[in-house]
């Protein structure tokens, strides 16, 4: 069993620890709703040092990119990052990942925690040029600072200037003196920023953003927060409303695919269905009646089981039950009313548009 | 008489009112709770049948009765303030009440002495 650079930190805070992605990581702390609101309404820290990093650099690094993710890598300037995805020949996921551009011929992408290994093997194995690729996981932790003070509350600590930074951003730069990747992103839906640092530095950023947070009601969040959080905003979740059983489309996320960039890997496939068309497609509903809709929960609509419920909880900055899952495309239209099975009653939703939740800007 | 008997599946029941519920270490195990559901109202039970579902964010958890009887009413309270079972297990959270099939029976139910005992040894 694996831990992050803050382990000790995560400890001393009382964070309730479980294994997941093979490292023991924080489930929460303070509990899951006030973990949750504090990153609506002032900033929440979260430890993502599990997270996947891998560098690929040097003469044909961008040729590399663009042949393994979906998205127009060559549309990125240097400082921008996109939200990607490596896909299979038949255009379903292996993962969905970010890409940094740090120099023309210079990518940095950090992936999922549970797929890293077998992103890996992926990576390497597409590598057919001989590209230069590192995987550098086991040294980059990573610590993000989300909600609307979370800029407030990291200002005084780096030199990266951190107004001017437009969202899906970065700069290189320090934070407490040490040698840090500052990216304006994040998984939840609010202003905020993932920093990239050594496992050595990480500690002590850790603990300047608790105690300069203090005054602002910063609260350390645990992985039940991060996932209400991004269901909230409809972010996906690899393993639940992302896998290797649903193409880009299906998934509604043609958005992230570019189709004239050139060659990619599924994009054939990809081709194909536009043409044939799709038959389902992601939609979020929220709970119209009381009840839980959770992960695997079979869904009915018309009285006929269509695919289960992908994901699925409460969402407890709306204060209503919320989830996702594919729908026939015909039977996917906004107001539609479905019916989740919940420990044997059919209990009615109604199909929304998404993201549940969007923030004032 | 202690007031309340408890379950090692930590439920409470109070003989003198029929009042049950889930205990103190429970809620606080469980974390936030959003939702509750006595789904044997009505029904006659046996002890260790699942008598409701209580969810937190991240699970749900089966509630057994304590006692042979019959669910006879569900704590009407709980359907807009399901953290009341946070706030006051015993009190104004009370899930449901039990009228039990004869006079009540200990059993092998643990009075409050033996549930804090009990509790150490699942803590350490």
């Amino acid at each position: 069993m694996k831990t992050t650079s803050l382990y000790e930190n995560h400890k001393a805070l009382n964070g309730r620890l479980v294994e997941f992605a093979g490292y023991q990581m924080p489930l929460q702390y303070s509990g899951p709703i006030d973990e949750h609101m504090a990153v609506r309404t002032a900033c929440g820290l979260f430890d993502v040092s599990h997270m996947g990093e891998f560098t690929v650099t040097g003469p044909g690094a961008l040729d590399l990119v663009q042949k393994i993710t979906c998205n127009d890598a060559s549309k990125l300037a240097l400082g921008q990052v996109h939200y990607s995805a490596f896909l299979t020949e038949r255009g379903t996921f292996v993962d969905d990942l970010l890409v940094y551009r740090r120099g023309e011929d210079d990518f940095f992408l950090v992936v999922n925690a549970a797929n890293c290994a077998k992103d890996w093997a992926w990576v390497t194995a597409h590598n057919t040029a001989g590209v230069k690729v590192e995987n550098i996981s086991d040294a980059v932790s990573q610590i993000a600072v989300q909600g609307p003070k979370a800029m407030e509350i990291l200002s005084g600590m780096t030199d990266v200037a951190l107004a001017p930074m437009k969202y899906y951003w970065f700069a290189q730069g320090k934070v407490l003196g040490a040698k840090a990747l500052v990216s304006r992103t994040g998984y939840t839906g609010e202003d905020g920023f993932e920093i990239y640092l050594d496992n050595a530095d990480a500690p002590k950023v850790w603990k300047e953003l608790m105690k300069r947070g203090e005054k602002f009601g910063v609260k350390p969040c645990g992985l039940v927060a991060r996932d209400t959080l991004r269901l909230e905003s409809k972010m996906a979740l690899y393993g639940n409303d992302i896998d290797d059983a649903h193409t880009a489309w299906e998934a509604d996320l043609g958005w992230i695919v570019k189709m004239g960039k050139g060659d990619f890997i599924g994009r054939d496939a990809l081709a194909k269905q536009k043409e044939t068309g799709i038959t389902r497609i992601l939609k979020g509903f929220v709970m119209s009646e009381p009840g839980i809709a959770r992960h695997g929960y079979p869904v009915f609509v018309d009285g006929v089981e269509v695919g289960p419920v992908t994901s699925g909880s409460p969402a407890p900055y709306l204060k209503k039950n919320i989830g996702l899952t594919y729908l026939p495309v015909g039977k996917s239209a906004e107001g539609r009313v479905i019916e989740i099975g919940i420990r044997g009653k059919n209990v009615k939703a109604t199909v929304v548009p998404t993201p549940f939740y969007k923030r004032q800007k | 008489m202690s007031e309340r008997f408890y379950t090692k599946s930590h439920e409470w029941i109070a003989p003198a009112t029929g009042q049950a519920g889930i205990s103190q270490y429970a809620q606080e195990h469980l974390g936030d709770i959003v939702y509750v559901e006595v789904t044997a109202l009505g029904r006659d039970v046996k002890k260790g049948d699942t008598v409701g579902v209580v969810e937190s964010v991240k699970a749900t958890s089966d509630i057994y009765s304590p006692a042979d009887g019959k669910i006879t009413e569900a704590n009407p309270a709980l359907g807009s303030q399901p953290d009341l079972l946070n706030k006051d297990p015993y009190g104004a959270g009370w899930m449901f009440t039990l009228k039990p099939a004869g006079a009540f029976a200990q059993g092998d139910l643990m009075d409050e002495a033996a549930y804090q005992t009990y509790l150490k040894t699942i803590t350490e």
